[in-house]
């Protein structure tokens, strides 16, 4: 119901904010206008850093941008309370037939899922293989001192400690990377808890909200581990797991090996620049890594706002690439960012 | 007619008056009053049972008492069941009704059997009520920041040495039942403390000096004479406290560790009906609303449940105990 009564509050200032700048102005160069956008956790602090820069320079545009989960962001783009939305799961082919104005999926960066952990008293890096971390979550292994984590990390003195996971609660694309990625590499995965925004995870699963949620989660639980995107584990100085990839090597963490996997696989990038790398091919490759899109409308009513969320849109893809690094993500290759831009153009 | 009830008594050289028609009028207004008040409270109940209800009607009729048994809380599917969220409040306000309920009885005996003056008596009293004046989410902070870490290596003992005791299977890795319960067995005491103090303080001050009177000790009086001449009024508290301990939110959604699994582990992260309503609802799509009505539902009836058992044990301990008054 909170909700409702939020979607409505955002709705009606909307509205008041087309009527203002529809009556109030009347030449379009420095006519104000307000953009709300709504969507992903996963990229929300590059997409505030953007927001940030890009209103510095542009005064007589203001962009409001929630991070309320991609599921809850499609839904609001789908219902058209929002001027953008966002989704690090892209929108099905149904979800997009279901879009009043059109949708166009824009890839706007990429990122890496870390697997960050909470062990006190362990130094030294953690290295997990794929059946290890599939067990994990299937919650086959529940403490971390099992044999089979000792194989792998002769180096360390692990506890005796129950393995606390912890999951998203709402719909997240975050989620929907990392159990894409997992059903790709465990037949038991995909044909038990599956591929999906929302999942239902194992019983000892603790639940939070947000990728900030469940980074803070993990933060205070001792002998946890849980999936959030790079920025947020490195924010909070979690530790993270270095990953087997598919050629077997054990990669640390870090936009380069990101970098790396999308390199590696650039050529798979089809047309309609929807593509999902659940287990990416390259030595050097980090195992799970994701695009995140931006949903912009196919047609805006508001000639103005359609202007606006182009220009921003343009320039988040040219100079706002510079900043994805320094915030821990992807910088999107040229080919794609050449296919979005080219793509941005045709929106009306 | 009733005005006229008194005209022919002759009143003169008398100071008394019958009611005037004011008084007539007041008294009917003032009844009028209490009625309406009597009714808009049930009416807003039955209002409110009614609107849950009928939000969750859909949801009853398709998972049925099932609901009630299955484990599954997965959206995508539209597969739902609380028994897990049952588990866990019970689990969680028994543990709660057991620390608070002995501390709170305790606390009760020590202010009003004289072990204190009576005036710093009055200050211990206010103190423990201010606890209730805590807002819930402090008592969420105060678990998180300054209970888990004290906890922590008291459970890591517990389940190094004892972890053969399914109490102790589990490590405590952060919020947790035990936590959980710790804090609802504080928020529950000063409800619990001070019914039990009003009950105590009624009985007249003669049955305790005829006890000592008997040839009693202190201790005898206060355990068999004081106690269960107050039993009611303590049961009453601790009713009043499960009932709080059951519906208590924020403080647990915040420590309990939103885990949908049933475990005897006091250390292992839990959920409680009314965590799930609180940490679910802001996202939930309609099915998982009219699933969430349901839950709410079943919350209502278990406090319903609690409160209509507590009243016919509190009847029952007034007959054996109290005899007639």
């Amino acid at each position: 119901m909170a909700m409702r009564w939020l979607l409505a509050a955002i709705a009606a200032f909307g509205l008041t904010g087309g009527i203002s700048t529809a009556f109030g102005q009347t030449s379009a160069e420095d006519a104000s206008v307000t953009l709300q956008g709504a969507g992903a956790t996963f990229p929300a602090p590059l997409y505030r850093k953007w927001i940030d820069v890009y209103t510095g320079m542009n005064p007589n545009v203001a962009i409001d941008y929630q991070a309320v989960g991609s599921g809850e962001g499609t839904k609001r783009f789908l219902a058209n309370s929002v001027d953008f939305g966002a989704s690090d799961s892209a929108m099905s082919d149904e979800q997009i037939s279901q879009a009043k104005a059109g949708a166009k999926l824009i890839p706007a960066t990429a990122g890496i899922v870390v697997l960050a952990y909470n062990l006190p008293d362990v130094k030294g890096t953690l290295k997990l293989s794929r059946e290890v971390y599939a067990d994990i979550f299937l919650g086959k292994i529940r403490v971390w001192n099992d044999p089979r984590i000792q194989a792998l990390n002769p180096e360390l003195k692990l506890p005796r400690q129950t393995i606390a996971l912890v999951a998203r609660l709402d719909s997240s694309g975050t989620t929907y990377a990392t159990t894409n990625h997992l059903s790709a590499i465990n037949p038991e995965w995909k044909t038990g808890p599956g591929i999906g925004k929302v999942i239902d995870w194992p019983g000892n699963a603790m639940m939070a909200t947000g990728n900030e949620g469940v980074a803070a989660r993990i933060k205070r639980s001792w002998g946890s581990i849980g999936y959030v995107e790079y920025g947020f584990a490195k924010r909070l100085g979690l530790p993270m797991v270095y990953l087997e990839n598919r050629a077997g090597r054990f990669v640390e963490p870090a936009p380069e090996s990101g970098q790396a996997a999308i390199a590696a696989n650039v050529d798979l990038i089809p047309g309609n620049l929807r593509v999902f790398l659940p287990d990416p091919e390259g030595e050097g490759s980090y195992p799970i890594v994701t695009f995140t899109w931006l949903l912009l409308h196919e047609r805006y009513e508001d000639s103005r706002k359609g202007a606006a969320v182009k220009r921003f849109v343009d320039w988040a893809l040219t100079e706002g690439q510079g900043y994805s690094a320094e915030m821990g993500y992807i910088p999107l290759p040229d080919a794609v960012a050449t296919f979005a831009r080219a793509a941005v153009n045709a929106i009306q | 007619m009733v005005s006229h009830l008194f005209d022919h008594i002759d009143r003169s050289g008398s100071v008394t008056a019958p009611p005037s028609g004011g008084d007539y009028a007041f008294d009917r207004g003032f009844r009028g009053i209490a009625w309406m008040s009597a009714a808009i409270i049930l009416a807003l109940v039955a209002y409110i049972i009614i609107e849950i209800g009928g939000k969750a009607l859909p949801a009853m009729t398709q998972y049925g008492f099932g609901f009630l048994t299955s484990t599954t809380w997965n959206v995508q599917e539209s597969q739902f069941g609380i028994l897990p969220e049952i588990w866990g409040t019970l689990y969680s306000s028994l543990l709660a009704l057991l620390l608070g309920g002995i501390f709170g009885v305790v606390i009760a005996i020590f202010l009003t059997q004289d072990f204190l003056p009576a005036r710093l008596a009055v200050v211990f009293r206010t103190i423990i009520e201010l606890l209730a004046a805590i807002p819930s989410v402090v008592f969420g902070l105060w678990g998180i920041y300054v209970l888990i870490p004290l906890l922590r290596p008291v459970a890591d003992w517990l389940n190094g040495e004892l972890d053969f005791i399914p109490f102790f299977s589990t490590s405590l890795s952060g919020p947790g039942l035990a936590p959980a319960a710790l804090v609802l067995a504080i928020m529950i005491l000063p409800t619990i403390a001070a019914i039990s103090v009003d009950a105590l303080r009624q009985i007249p001050y003669k049955v305790k000096e005829a006890a000592y009177g008997m040839g009693t000790t202190r201790w005898e009086a206060i355990l068999k004479v004081m106690l269960p001449t107050a039993g009611s009024g303590i049961l009453a508290a601790l009713v009043l406290g499960f009932g709080r301990a059951l519906g208590e939110t924020m403080a647990l959604a915040m420590l309990i560790g939103n885990s949908n699994q049933i475990s005897a582990s006091l250390f292992a992260p839990a959920n409680t009906l009314a965590a799930l309503l609180a940490s679910s609802f802001p996202e939930a799509g309609e099915v998982e609303v009219q699933a969430l009505m349901y839950a709410a539902l079943a919350l209502l009836a278990i406090t319903l449940i609690v409160n209509v058992v507590g009243l016919a044990v509190m009847k029952f301990a007034t007959r054996k105990f109290e005899a007639e008054r």
